[in-house]
């Protein structure tokens, strides 16, 4: 303790000169006046790039990349009430999007239905869908071309549950569940690091998310069960190279509990796909997509023994930086936005949601979103960069850049196998004391100015801003809990319990969860009840304080 | 200054076992306020009668953890509870970031659970000396137990769960823990010695060196044998926490043991002795300061060392001398 | 060190959502700036916050709170303040709270808020100068 704050407050000292700061990239890297063939010396192409679409694909994982099809422009279609939802999500299909990530309210985060007295005030808050139950699910999704679009569920904690209402309401429509696609973020580990919508402790979590792998692998083929995030490790303040390692060391824990559960690696790892943010420095970025994808490759291939290239490709999905919007004039959010996109596409991210310029005021406007949406279709077809592959190749800064990237990744690798591996890390708080260290320390260089962020500590205009939120309505709030009640009445109460014990008896044992869910949500027994099970059989996680 | 009719009030309110009058109270003990002398006096009649445990560990040891699990058991024996947890103050800027309520955060609907965070500050007295007070208060609240829990790091913290009736080191398998306590003189002071996260690599290793160390010890018969005790505060399970009954029966015995034994009467005695030493220094201390603020004589003295004229030795007996000694030497004489 | 009172602050993120950035980068400044931080968390009930203010003798209780649910936040808090007979505390916020809602929400008796990206040195300045209390006797 008195050690750290010596070294804290030593820092202090050492910054006071300002020189240096413009000079850094956003992971604390010295950028040198000019990069030229020394700094790439060792630079052999066939082992450090190779071409597109083969190992190690830090030129990108396909072969023809842009050329053939660009990426998936993902854009965000959640209304609180999931009838608004859907209208939301039909709109979007019609002005050309091909994805669509759907955001649960608060309460279904937390695992817990609208009527429990906790979430007084959070239904449909945040501009996220309330699923209670396989009614909710089925609206929702009611009349979307399910093999038109594909849909990225935003759901971690809750995803087994999630993942079970989606397979039942999709079994009604009849459409066959082996050609669904689409993504369920299930990422746990990342909850405890920084997102903090956890229930359980990180081991039964673990296990619910490896029942869910095990699932996808054996009935959905085409759907990926899990998206290893780095962007909530960003937005909650970790550097990009802390984004890069973590999520990567978040990936090879998924590999290991998988392999530790019987599975072969070849059998799950190539529908792991990954979600990164991407923040303002453009190359800083870039060089983070490519590092990722060497690592991921290089490790699955050597150390767990993957035979298939599917399971070496590291698969993206892309988000720009909420966090660096400004409510402060917020027009200048646009170009922010555009170079963030244009470096996610440089860096080749199969698919990418850009966000709107007003986010950092209020949930986006219909105008905003489009603007948002519009900006990838301009990259797209205007600016001619997907015209070649990773035109950007070769580059003395960004390959040497890269390299960085990568070397530090794997110090950071070191510190987490030191710690015991990473949900032993998460066990002694690691990850949540030096990504809420990074948060501090960016938040210092922003009031000192060492950080310049324009209209904010620079180039300040006065001006009246506000925020505004969408208002939870109170009427819905009220409708969807009477709705709730209405339906938990309507059910055949024995059969509920024995529904739920049943629950109860498999978590209790090692048998695959997701038969008895689905089961289960087939005949309504709510997100909230199967949680609420769950939370008496595994206890309550509270983090470790972190100072 | 408040005036003791005040002090009276609020310490009637505390003694009926109102917590805002405690957490007021506390207060006064923290900030040194004038008014605390007062209220001690007041308080100080009505104390004595809790049974006090300290839990010491470092940090990661998971000694909230385990308090936690201790307050739900001790609650249903009806018990009530008292929790002074003392973290560190920063050094450069006095702040402090008190975190232990994370864990503790559920008990605080529970009117049988008083907690309250202490930072170690820079006490003119030591934090020994607050402490002893704001266990006082607690006491005086009601409570059949208080618990104290600090880092254990350094030797006034060491001096603080000394403080306790029935004292619980708890350290963890691997990192080398076990063998920093024991450097730190922490297992001298160890009524129970506690292997948390007993489930991980190594603990079976660790308890052995924790035996293997009191063993060499010699206790003469009749004395209390410091007791090992792995548990599991956190596990994936509920099922898979072990060994908190055992914490708890642990504690009991201990207590029972000092009961049967007499050792409490010596250990009481000993905390009185301790207080009274404290409370001495700190008030001889500043007496003498207030007699000297104003002269220039401090400034002066601290020169004439400086210069080597002088060395702090001579200082003390001369001012002592002149101040207090004055009459004992003329008796002596 | 020093002796006198110091600044006591609760800081804690009441409702279900887990965005803890804000909360903790201002825990920390409020410790660089000499104050004691009672940090408790997240998914605080309003009467586990007030419950705990009173324990710890908090000058005032800054509540984090991004998921739109401020209005039926503070108004329990501050009621409970009253009903326990601490309404003294000074109840501060932070997070997405619209500009609308402030005079309804300060009316109410919440001190001040501070929106997302706001120096934490401003805060800091509130503080000292609201609780006018002497950090440094």
């Amino acid at each position: 303790m008195d050690k750290k704050i010596t070294k804290e407050s030593k820092g202090r000292h050492e910054n006071g000169s300002q020189q240096e700061t413009p000079f850094k990239n956003l992971s604390g890297f010295h950028i040198k006046s000019l990069y030229a063939p020394e700094d790439i010396s060792q630079f052999n192409y066939e082992t450090d790039l190779g071409q597109p679409g083969k190992y190690p694909f830090t030129r990108g994982i396909y072969e023809t990349m842009y050329r053939v099809k660009p990426w998936t422009i993902r854009q965000l279609g959640s209304l609180n009430s999931p009838a608004e939802a859907n209208q939301r999500i039909r709109q979007l299909i019609q002005m050309g999007s091909t994805g669509v990530s759907i955001c649960l309210d608060m309460p279904t985060i937390m695992g817990r239905d609208s009527d429990d007295p906790l979430c007084e005030g959070e239904v449909g808050s945040a501009g996220g869908v309330a699923i209670d139950s396989l009614a909710d699910m089925r609206s929702l999704l009611e009349g979307i071309p399910l093999d038109k679009i594909s849909i990225n569920f935003v759901s971690n904690s809750q995803s087994s549950v999630i993942l079970a209402m989606f397979v039942a309401a999709v079994e009604e429509r009849s459409f066959p569940i082996e050609r669904l696609t689409g993504t369920m973020q299930n990422d746990i580990l990342k909850e405890y690091q920084a997102q903090k919508s956890y229930y359980f402790p990180p081991r039964p979590s673990m296990r619910l998310t490896i029942d869910t792998i095990k699932f996808c692998s054996q009935y959905l083929p085409r759907f990926n069960p899990i998206s290893i995030s780095g962007y909530h490790l960003a937005s909650a303040g970790a550097t990009p190279v802390q984004e890069c390692a973590f999520t990567l060391a978040n990936g090879f824990t998924y590999v290991e509990e998988g392999i530790k559960a019987g599975l072969s690696v070849d059998s799950f790892a190539p529908r792991l796909s990954f979600f990164f943010k991407v923040h303002n420095d453009f190359f800083e970025n870039i060089a983070k997509f490519r590092a990722a994808r060497r690592i991921w490759a290089r490790t699955m291939r050597d150390k767990y023994k993957a035979k298939d290239p599917r399971s070496w490709m590291f698969r993206l999905h892309t988000q720009t930086s909420g966090s660096s919007l400004t409510a402060q004039q917020p027009e200048n959010n646009i170009i922010r936005t555009t170079i963030q996109a244009l470096s996610a596409v440089l860096a080749g991210t199969q698919s990418l949601h850009t966000n709107s310029f007003d986010e950092a005021l209020s949930i986006p406007t219909p105008r905003s979103e489009k603007l948002a949406l519009r900006t990838q279709q301009i990259i797209a077809n205007e600016s001619g960069v997907i015209n070649t592959i990773d035109p950007l190749a070769g580059s003395y800064y960004l390959e040497s850049l890269t390299n960085k990237m990568e070397s530090e990744c794997y110090r950071y690798f070191e510190t987490i196998e030191n710690l015991g591996g990473v949900i032993s890390a998460i066990e002694k708080g690691f990850f949540s004391r030096t990504i809420a260290d990074s948060a501090f320390k960016y938040q210092k260089k922003i009031e000192e100015k060492k950080r310049i962020i324009v209209g904010l500590n620079e180039f300040v205009e006065d001006e009246e801003m506000d925020i505004e939120l969408r208002e939870t309505d109170p009427e819905f709030e009220r409708r969807k809990v009477a709705d709730l009640i209405n339906l938990k009445k309507s059910r055949d109460q024995n059969l509920v319990k024995n529904l739920l014990n049943e629950i109860r008896e498999v978590i209790q044992g090692t048998d695959n969860i997701m038969p008895s869910l689905v089961k289960a949500v087939k005949s309504y027994v709510t997100l909230g009840e199967i949680i609420g099970v769950m939370r008496e059989v595994f206890g309550e996680f509270r983090e470790e304080s972190i100072y | 200054m408040k005036n003791e009719k005040i002090i009276n009030e609020m310490v009637q309110k505390l003694l009926s076992g109102d917590r805002r009058m405690a957490a007021r109270l506390i207060t006064l003990v923290e900030d040194e306020a004038e008014e605390n002398h007062e209220a001690m006096k007041q308080i100080y009649p009505h104390t004595g009668k809790a049974a006090i445990v300290g839990i010491t560990g470092s940090a990661g040891s998971g000694k909230s953890c385990l308090i936690d699990h201790l307050i739900r058991k001790f609650r249903q024996q009806g018990k009530t509870i008292g929790v002074v947890a003392v973290d560190p103050s920063s050094p450069f800027s006095g702040g402090a970031f008190l975190g232990d309520r994370i864990r503790l955060q559920s008990h605080s609907s529970d009117d049988g659970v008083y907690i309250r965070s202490m930072a170690s500050r820079g006490y003119l007295g030591g934090l020994t000396r607050s402490t002893h007070d704001v266990i006082r208060i607690i006491e005086a609240m009601g409570r059949d137990i208080v618990i104290v829990e600090t880092l254990g790091a350094g030797q006034d913290e060491i001096d603080v769960i000394h403080i306790a009736q029935t004292c619980v080191v708890v350290t963890t398998p691997g990192m080398g823990d076990e063998i920093q306590a024991l450097k730190a003189g922490l297992m001298e002071i160890a009524d129970i010695i506690v292997l948390n996260k007993a489930d991980l690599d190594g603990a079976n290793t660790c308890i052995k060196n924790l035996q293997a160390s009191l063993s060499i010890t010699s206790f003469e018969e009749g004395e209390w044998v410091p007791q090992v005790i792995p548990t599991v505060a956190v596990a994936s399970k509920p099922e898979d926490i072990r060994g908190i009954d055992e914490l708890v029966s642990g504690i009991l015995e201990h207590q029972k043991y000092l009961h049967i034994s007499n050792a409490l009467e010596r250990v009481k005695f000993e905390r009185v002795e301790q207080e009274l030493g404290l409370i001495f220094k700190d008030e001889l201390q500043k007496i003498i300061f207030k007699g000297l603020k104003g002269t220039g004589k401090k400034k002066k003295y601290i020169k004439s060392i400086l210069e080597g004229k002088n060395d702090p030795y001579s200082v003390v007996e001369e001012i002592l001398g002149s101040y207090l000694i004055t009459d004992g030497e003329r008796r002596n004489g | 060190m020093t002796q006198g009172k110091r600044i006591r602050i609760l800081i804690a993120k009441p409702g279900l959502d887990g965005h803890d950035r804000g909360a903790k980068v201002v825990a920390r400044a409020l410790r660089n700036a000499g104050m004691e931080v009672i940090y408790v968390g997240l998914h605080q009930t309003p009467l586990q916050i007030v419950n705990a203010a009173i324990d710890e003798d908090v000058d005032a209780i800054g509540l984090s709170i991004l998921s739109g649910a401020h209005k039926t936040i503070f108004t329990k808090v501050i009621a409970l303040l009253k009903k326990r007979g601490v309404p003294k505390v000074l109840v501060f916020g932070g997070g997405t709270i619209p500009k609308k809602d402030w005079n309804g929400l300060k009316s109410m008796g919440v001190g001040e808020i501070f929106t997302p990206g706001s120096d934490t040195s401003k805060i800091i300045n509130y503080l000292n100068r609201t609780l006018k209390r002497d950090k440094n006797v």
